[in-house]
């Protein structure tokens, strides 16, 4: 197929390649619905059920790299409304 | 019984008006009552596809509002008497495109005709979700270029989950409708082929529609390409489709330019 596409010198194939990769992405975004969405609501519910925050004191980021993807939870918990720890 | 068809692309300046002119004028030349119905509220241009835009006078917003009853809006062919045309409306609110609204014009519009096509806008908005909503089967319209196949699969992913078919756990069909193509740019390797295209996509092929200046020439004079040069590539190549929908086997004939030796190395057959 390389041989091939070296002979054709077009561009298409380039297109094609370039279109496989970018909707193999999109399909998959698009079957899952709104991870991070559920993601945080979930991770908060379990927190919260321990200390006090404010939801709006939370930041939620998942960064998509090309072998590993990091999921980072950033909340901000007041000293005087968190539970005091415990031992 | 009734066929509801959807002829959408998400990508805008395709050919969406265009075929479903096209086919409309084929299935109604074959015998067929065909009714096309322009959804595109706002930019509507099917009337003007077809040679109709003065006799548009009421248009599928006032039937919905209750302003016009449905055979007040349809408006019959002058060549075609099996072809109807209700057109969109030129007011800006897209709002005025209501769900139940347009449920019952499809429903009404079931009893009289074969076909009903509907025109979808570009874009992925309201106007398009409304125009897919009651399809039985959708044409989906590509270009091979990279945009249009990309706006494809979305507008694919679309029928799947938002049409009442796919509510009720039923499937859309879906045709692959090709515009546009360059037989000879396709095998020189400059323009994505058929097989890339049905590869990417991987639903089934209608049709290839080759680029032709015959097509800008029939919508210069109002009239479908199928009536306006009847023996043109691009007219035969919309016959063959029509006739695929109607459920005839057609073989695909894959539009050549030149046979030379180059071709026959490097060009790709249609599946």
């Amino acid at each position: 197929m390389k041989l091939f596409n070296l002979f054709r010198r077009g561009s298409a194939p380039v297109a094609r390649e370039r279109l496989q990769i970018l909707l193999a992405h999109e399909r998959s975004a698009r079957n899952q619905p709104d991870l991070l969405g559920i993601l945080r609501e979930e991770i908060l519910a379990v927190i919260s059920r321990h200390v006090a925050f404010e939801p709006d004191r939370v930041q939620i980021k998942m960064d998509r790299g090309k072998s590993v993807s990091t999921l980072e939870v950033d909340i901000e918990i007041p000293n005087a409304l968190g539970a005091v720890p415990t031992s | 019984m009734a066929q509801v068809l959807v002829v959408t692309s998400g990508k805008g300046g395709v050919g969406k008006t265009t075929s479903t002119a096209a086919l409309g004028a084929a299935l109604a030349q074959g015998g067929e009552k065909v009714v096309v119905v322009d959804f595109d509220v706002g930019l509507r241009n099917l009337d003007l596809v077809l040679g109709a835009e003065r006799r548009v006078v009421f248009d599928l917003i006032n039937v919905i509002n209750g302003v016009a009853k449905l055979p007040q809006a349809l408006i019959r062919d002058k060549r075609l008497e099996n072809l109807h045309l209700l057109p969109a409306s030129q007011t800006r609110d897209k709002d005025a495109l209501t769900e139940e609204g347009v449920a019952n014009v499809i429903a009404e519009l079931r009893e009289k005709f074969d076909w009903i096509i509907c025109d979808s806008p570009a874009g992925i908005e309201r106007g398009a979700t409304l125009a897919m909503r009651h399809a039985d089967a959708a044409i989906i319209v590509t270009n091979p270029e990279v945009s249009s196949v990309r706006d494809s699969d979305r507008i694919i992913g679309l029928l799947d989950s938002k049409t009442v078919k796919a509510e009720h756990g039923e499937r859309v069909d879906k045709h692959l409708l090709v515009t546009r193509y360059h037989a000879s740019r396709a095998a020189r390797g400059e323009m994505l082929s058929i097989d890339d295209v049905l590869e990417i996509l991987s639903i089934p092929l209608l049709g290839i529609i080759p680029e032709s200046e015959e097509v800008l020439r029939a919508s210069n004079v109002g009239s479908p390409v199928t009536l306006s040069n009847a023996h043109s590539a691009p007219a035969r190549a919309y016959f063959d489709a029509a006739r695929r929908l109607t459920g005839d086997t057609v073989p695909m004939a894959v539009p050549t330019e030149n046979r030379g030796i180059f071709n026959k190395l490097f060009g790709r057959k249609a599946a």
